[in-house]
Order: structure tokens, then sequence, then C-alpha cells
């Protein structure tokens, strides 16, 4: 598989860029965002690059991504599993997990 | 409020002492992470270690140099995957800097914190991540043991065992009895004893259709059960049949040579009998004193630390991880948490509040998915769902819905092995 190098640094910017608004104290430490998007690897692949049927995250954009997710969580897509875990997290923990995926896969 | 709550929660954890640890770590040049073990949980955390902070020098202990997968194994003998898609080996783990060695350990000491294996390695760590698994509780069935196992199989260690059982099925002519004996809990995959009948039953009726499906529990009730009774009603009709422990279910004895499997009233003579025994923490956490009188090993739920030796951490099937089922994606999830909270000991942060999930697919046939998953933060005293997320698969959902979550259930696979192995 093609693992994309992920640099700190590079994280750190993006991370300070996303988190400067008013999050909650989970998603404001970088390395809980690391293990937020950690959690969306067992399914869509180490950093969202995708060795089977289900949807690869590497070429989404944070807006889309975030949008998609919220739709998600509220319903308005349908899913078969997707609806069910977007109800876990909040808005902010969205925006950061989009944010952060997109930012790693250079999006 | 920020800083106050992490304070809060250090003084919860008693993580204290770890972080003077980390403090005097930082004076060697790169912290040192073993991690025993490498199927779902240890494979994870030696990778995740490095993506979370490529720094540290992790070494990852291993007996075995190709390592088949229990989850996907009930997909073998069902006949939708061959052997070589559940067996996958360590060649990726060097290209991201990680030593592997193939070795038996031998001995843990979490004083002088060294692991020691049986081919002479001493190796020493400044944390330590426990993976190994399951044992069973041999004594719990009578006349069920490691040599009764060679002729009836467990295979709920992946490897031999499985192959054992799928050549059994294979040998069995049509017409004969299937018996499964499902264990009390908790043990490895919950869903997995019923997940193993829909796949047998898959294999039977496709090539010995009068065949039959008896599973034997030690339980009342089990997993995902509305959605496998639905699926078995309409795929296999009369086939499979589930006996629960208060309607003479619970195996207490096994005569391996004739393959009979007893309960308080009844012997069941199986063409194929599949027991699986009690379970506890594989041995190695025993022998290391990381095991109470449950038999698992109890952790701090935060950071996943052992409450009986501090710098070792057990993740995965062993780990008491209240409110976690034993599954691989839980060993792969706990693994990142693990993984998380050791990079930042190490290098003198503290850890934030985890938040995880699970999430687990069942085969019912090869078109007939069903899943559960979860959401955790962390309760006072377990994980526990985030309110209104997670869930089973809706009951009656559908061929296009069940179909699909059976792609999801491969596309699934193919990204944790990757994500493990890869």
């Amino acid at each position: 598989m093609s693992v994309k190098p992920l640099t700190v640094g590079a994280f750190l910017l993006a991370a300070g860029v996303a988190l400067a608004g008013a999050l909650p104290a989970k998603a404001a430490d970088m390395a809980d965002v690391r293990l937020l998007v950690s959690n969306c690897f067992n399914c869509h692949g180490t950093n969202g690059v995708s060795a089977g049927v289900i949807d690869g995250l590497d070429e989404l954009s944070a807006p889309r991504m975030s949008k998609a997710l919220k739709q998600f969580k509220s319903g308005e897509k349908a899913a078969t599993i997707m609806n069910r875990i977007a109800k876990g997290y909040s808005d902010a923990e969205i925006d950061a997990i989009a944010k952060y995926i997109a930012t790693a896969n250079g999006n | 409020m920020f800083y106050i709550s992490r304070r809060g929660f250090l003084q919860g954890t008693g993580a204290v002492s770890a972080l003077t640890l980390a403090g005097c770590v930082t004076t060697q040049s790169k912290a040192r992470v073993v991690v025993v073990g490498g199927g779902f949980g240890g494979a994870t955390a030696a990778k995740y270690i490095k993506w979370f902070d490529p720094s540290v020098d992790v070494t990852l202990v291993e007996m075995k140099t190709q390592y088949t997968t229990c989850p996907f194994s009930n997909a073998y003998l069902g006949g939708l995957v061959k052997f070589d898609d559940i067996t996958h080996g360590y060649g990726a783990m060097g290209k991201r800097g990680i030593k592997v060695v193939n070795d038996m350990v031998t001995g843990v000491d979490p004083v002088k914190k060294v692991v020691t294996t049986k081919g002479g390695q001493n190796l020493s760590y400044d944390r330590l991540i426990m993976s190994p698994g399951i044992d069973f509780r041999w004594e719990t069935i009578e006349g069920y043991d490691e040599a009764a196992a060679e002729l009836v199989p467990h295979a709920w260690k992946a490897g031999p065992q499985t192959a054992m059982l799928r050549k059994q099925l294979e040998a069995m002519e049509d017409g004969g009895l299937v018996v499964i004996a499902s264990p009390p809990n908790p043990f490895r995959c919950p869903p997995g004893p019923y997940e193993r009948a829909s796949m047998i039953a898959n294999y039977l009726k496709a090539h010995k259709p009068r065949s039959k499906v008896l599973v034997l529990d030690a339980k009342d009730k089990f997993s995902k059960q509305g959605l496998f009774m639905e699926g078995w009603k309409i795929h296999y009709g009369d086939m499979i049949e589930w006996v629960p422990a208060a309607k003479d279910g619970k195996v207490l004895g096994v005569d391996a040579k004739t393959r009979t499997v007893k309960t308080d009233f009844t012997e069941h003579k199986a063409a194929v009998a599949n027991v699986i025994p009690a379970q506890k923490a594989n041995m190695l956490a025993a022998n290391a004193g990381l095991t109470d009188k449950s038999g698992w090993c109890p952790i701090n739920l935060a950071t996943f630390e052992s409450k009986l030796h501090p710098g070792v951490h057990v993740i995965g099937d062993a780990a008491i991880a209240s409110g976690m089922p034993k599954s691989g994606n839980a060993a792969n999830t706990q693994a990142k948490v693990c993984a998380a909270v050791v990079t930042d000991l190490l290098a003198g942060r503290t850890p934030g509040l985890p938040k995880t999930t699970n999430t687990c697919y069942s085969l019912i046939t090869g078109d007939h998915g069903i899943s559960v998953t979860a959401v955790y933060e962390l309760g006072a005293d377990k994980y526990g769902g985030v309110k209104g997320s997670g869930g089973l698969t809706p009951a009656n959902a559908g061929r296009e819905f069940w179909k699909q979550e059976s792609r999801n259930a491969r596309g699934w696979y193919a990204n944790i092995a990757e994500d493990i192995w890869g």
C-alpha cells in the first residue's frame, strides 16, 4: 500500500489553523485529534487509503468530508453504518477529523 | 478549565509516576517500547507507536512468522475465502523501522523492565505493551484438553486448528451432525460462534444439504441474537438449531475419540465437533503477574496500563477493558489509544481522555452481512457508547442492506489487515 509520509510539523501547523476556535478539550489536543482520526482507518485504510471496496478518504477535501459526515449524522444522507458512527461525534470533532485527513493527504 | 481537568485526570489514573519516569527517559537517546504479541492488538500498537512518534525505538516480539486471523476464519470455513487470504506476515514492519523478533517470550521482569526470549534475547524497555491474547480453561470441560483438541478442534486460535476443522467438514458425509460448543462469557469474539454456525451451514447447504448444525451454548443469550436468528430462518431453515444453557445446552464433557459431546442430560454424537472452551488471558500475562483472580488483566481504562505492574500496558482480549468487547477491531482501536498514551508519556506529555470505537461485522451468508458498532467515551468505571450513536443493523433491513453490509465486511477485513500488517 502507499503510505503518504505524515510529518508531525505539517500536522501541528494544520491543527493549529484548524483548531484555533472554541473546540472541546478532547479535540483541542493534537494527539487526541490523531487518535480520533486513527479510528477511521480500521475500515477506511491507514491514512484513508482504502485497499478494499469501502470508500477511501484520501481524495476528499475537508469541507466535503465534513459535510458528508454531518449529513450522515443528521440522517439526511443514508448509510448502512456511517450514520450510526457519525452520531458519536460533535460537529467540532467532525471538522477536526476532516481537516486532519484532508491535510495529511494534501487535499 | 482545560488544565484543571487534565490534572484531575492525572491524579485519578496514577500516571504521575509514569511522568516522572518519562523525565528520566529523556536523558537517553531513544525511548524504547517492546510489544509482545503480533496479533490485532500488538501489531497495531507497534505500527501506531511509530505513527504517533517515529523517534521511538519499537521492538515487536511474536513467536509466529505468519499470523492467521480469527476474523474471517469463519468465512474460510464457509468457503468464501482462502487460507492465504487470512494469513499475514511481518514484512512491512521493517520498512517502518520496527524491529521484529520472531521468538518465544520466556519471561517478563516488570521491575528490571526486561523481556527475555527462548532464543536468549534480553529486551530492555521503558514501556512494555502486552497483547498476548487468550488461553483456554481446559479444566472446565471434562475430557477436553490440548490432546483432545487435536481430534476435536476448538479453532478459536486461528491457524492449524482452523484448517483441521475445515478438513473435517470436507470429509464429513452428507447428513452428518456438526456440534458447536459455545463458551460462557467473557470470551474472544462474542458473535463468533454464531457466525461460525452460519458459515458452516453456508458450506453444508451447498455441499451436504441433509446435514445439521447444533449449537450447544453455555449462555442463554448471545451477541446479535435477533439478527442471527432472522438470517438463519431465511437462509437455513431448520439446518441450524441453537440450544441455550437453560435447555440443557451447557457442554460439560467431551469424548474426543468418539466425537461425543455431553451435557447434563444428553450425549450428542457428532460427525464433526467444534468445542470452544471457557477462556482466560494468555499464560504470558499470567506468568508476568498481570492477571487477577478473574484470570484476566486489570488495567487503568484511560491508559491501558496494568493495575498490577506500572510501566506495562495490556491491550486486546487479555485486558479487562470494561464496556468494550473482546474483538479484533477493539484490540486494534485499544492499541491506538495505548500507542497515543505511551508516546505521550515517553515525551513527557499528559495523555488526553480516550475516545474510541469498535465495528464488528458478521457474515450469515456471502451476501448477508450484519454489524454492530460503537463510539466509546470513558465513563467512571467503563467505556460507554456516546448517546444516540452506534448499535446494530436494523431488524428486517432487507436484502440490499444485508448485501451492502457483506461487502463492507470484506472491505473492513481488507483495510484492517492492511492497517495492521500492511
